[in-house]
């Protein structure tokens, strides 16, 4: 399945700057996989060496919190979008 | 009913002219409370549209001094300034702008002894910090205090806003359930080395006091169990679902955080 991957401004330099990236996968664990292999650095910045995800950075599957779907292991359909939206703290100094 | 002085119907005129504020929408504005924590990138704007709207009494809380590298987008200071405590050139701003606006400053750190006293007299909360630590001590204060409070925050191009409106803790979810802890250190860019985009603030900043203005007036949908994030690069804005986790440490079925905690600073950038 090609799903369309959003990728936060402190990720960008390891996807060539890129704000978006797609890939084919059937879930979002294969999708962080594959995204690996093209972007090499990408899934340590995710996970953990659990293999969970890091508390500090969510996925949205479309709008939904991957948590509350199947997490990892939610599966993809055609035209998603995966949102990676890490915890930010600037504003003030 | 209220007694508007000419000139306040002239400053006010097209806010009452709103359906949704009227007159009664901007007594309740004159009669409310905010309290901004911090008067840099993102409480600038806030206050200054705050202050512009006529928020009776605006709590500023800030430790910091006006920089030359502030500058370049906190808009309540300026040049002339650089050196005197920002809370003091925020209130010379909001002074200049509103004379209806009582402006109470809190020239200090804020921190785990001294925050439920300083929210405690506040209607609406907004955090404008620049450190995780902070964010979820404000968190906790408003959750423990049932204060609303509207969480901004940005980086580089980026932003993003909430709002926990524990008024009703039953159903709204807090910064817990989106981040239950604070990242550990050298993860995450939290400090002034990330930088950031100058406008980025006041786009975020505009929607922290456009959120606590629908709170004050009851009106609208705010964003409660709801994440805006914003991507300027793109001029992305996308809404995801931000659910109450019943997990969460502070307001999920068993809490383990049952009084305020405070976490060691941080400032690295590896993300």
């Amino acid at each position: 399945m090609a799903v369309i991957v959003r990728v936060p401004t402190p990720l960008r330099r390891i996807t060539n700057g890129q704000g978006e990236v797609q890939v084919s996968a059937s879930t979002i664990r294969d999708a962080i996989d594959k995204l690996e292999e093209q972007f090499p650095g990408f899934k340590e910045r995710l996970i953990d060496e659990k293999g969970e995800l890091r508390r500090f950075v969510n996925l949205y599957l479309n709008d939904e919190d991957i948590r509350f779907l199947k997490g990892l292991d939610t599966e993809l359909k055609e035209g998603d979008v995966l949102s990676i939206v890490p915890a930010i703290a600037g504003g003030h100094r | 009913m209220f007694q508007f002085t000419e000139e306040q119907i002239k400053r006010y005129a097209r806010h009452i002219i709103l359906p949704e504020v009227g007159g009664k929408g901007q007594e309740k504005l004159l009669k409310s409370k905010v309290l901004v924590i911090g008067a840099g990138g993102l409480g600038s704007p806030s206050i200054y549209y705050l202050a512009a709207a006529g928020v009776g009494t605006i709590g500023i809380v800030d430790f910091d001094v006006v920089d030359f590298s502030n500058l370049q987008r906190q808009i309540l200071h300026n040049t002339e300034r650089v050196g005197i405590p920002k809370v003091e050139s925020a209130r010379m701003t909001v002074e200049k702008l509103n004379p209806d606006v009582k402006v109470i400053t809190y020239n200090t750190m804020i921190n785990k002894s001294n925050i439920m006293d300083v929210i405690k007299d506040y209607d609406v909360v907004l955090d404008g910090t620049d450190n995780f630590p902070t964010r979820f001590l404000i968190n906790d204060a408003c959750y423990f205090m049932g204060k609303p409070l509207v969480s901004a925050a940005m980086l580089r191009f980026e932003g993003q806003i909430s709002v926990f409106d524990f008024r009703d803790k039953e159903h709204s979810p807090c910064y817990r359930c989106l981040f239950p802890e604070p990242p550990p250190p050298g993860l995450v860019p939290s400090c002034q080395e990330a930088g950031i985009l100058g406008s980025i603030g006041g786009i975020m900043g505009c929607i922290q006091a456009t959120e606590a203005i629908k709170l004050l007036l009851g009106i609208g949908e705010p964003l409660v169990g709801k994440l805006l994030v914003m991507d300027a690069l793109s001029m992305d804005f996308r809404k995801v679902k931000l659910r109450k986790d019943p997990g969460c440490p502070l307001c999920g079925n068993n809490p383990t955080i049952r009084e305020l905690v405070e976490y060691e600073q941080v400032c690295d950038v590896h993300f």
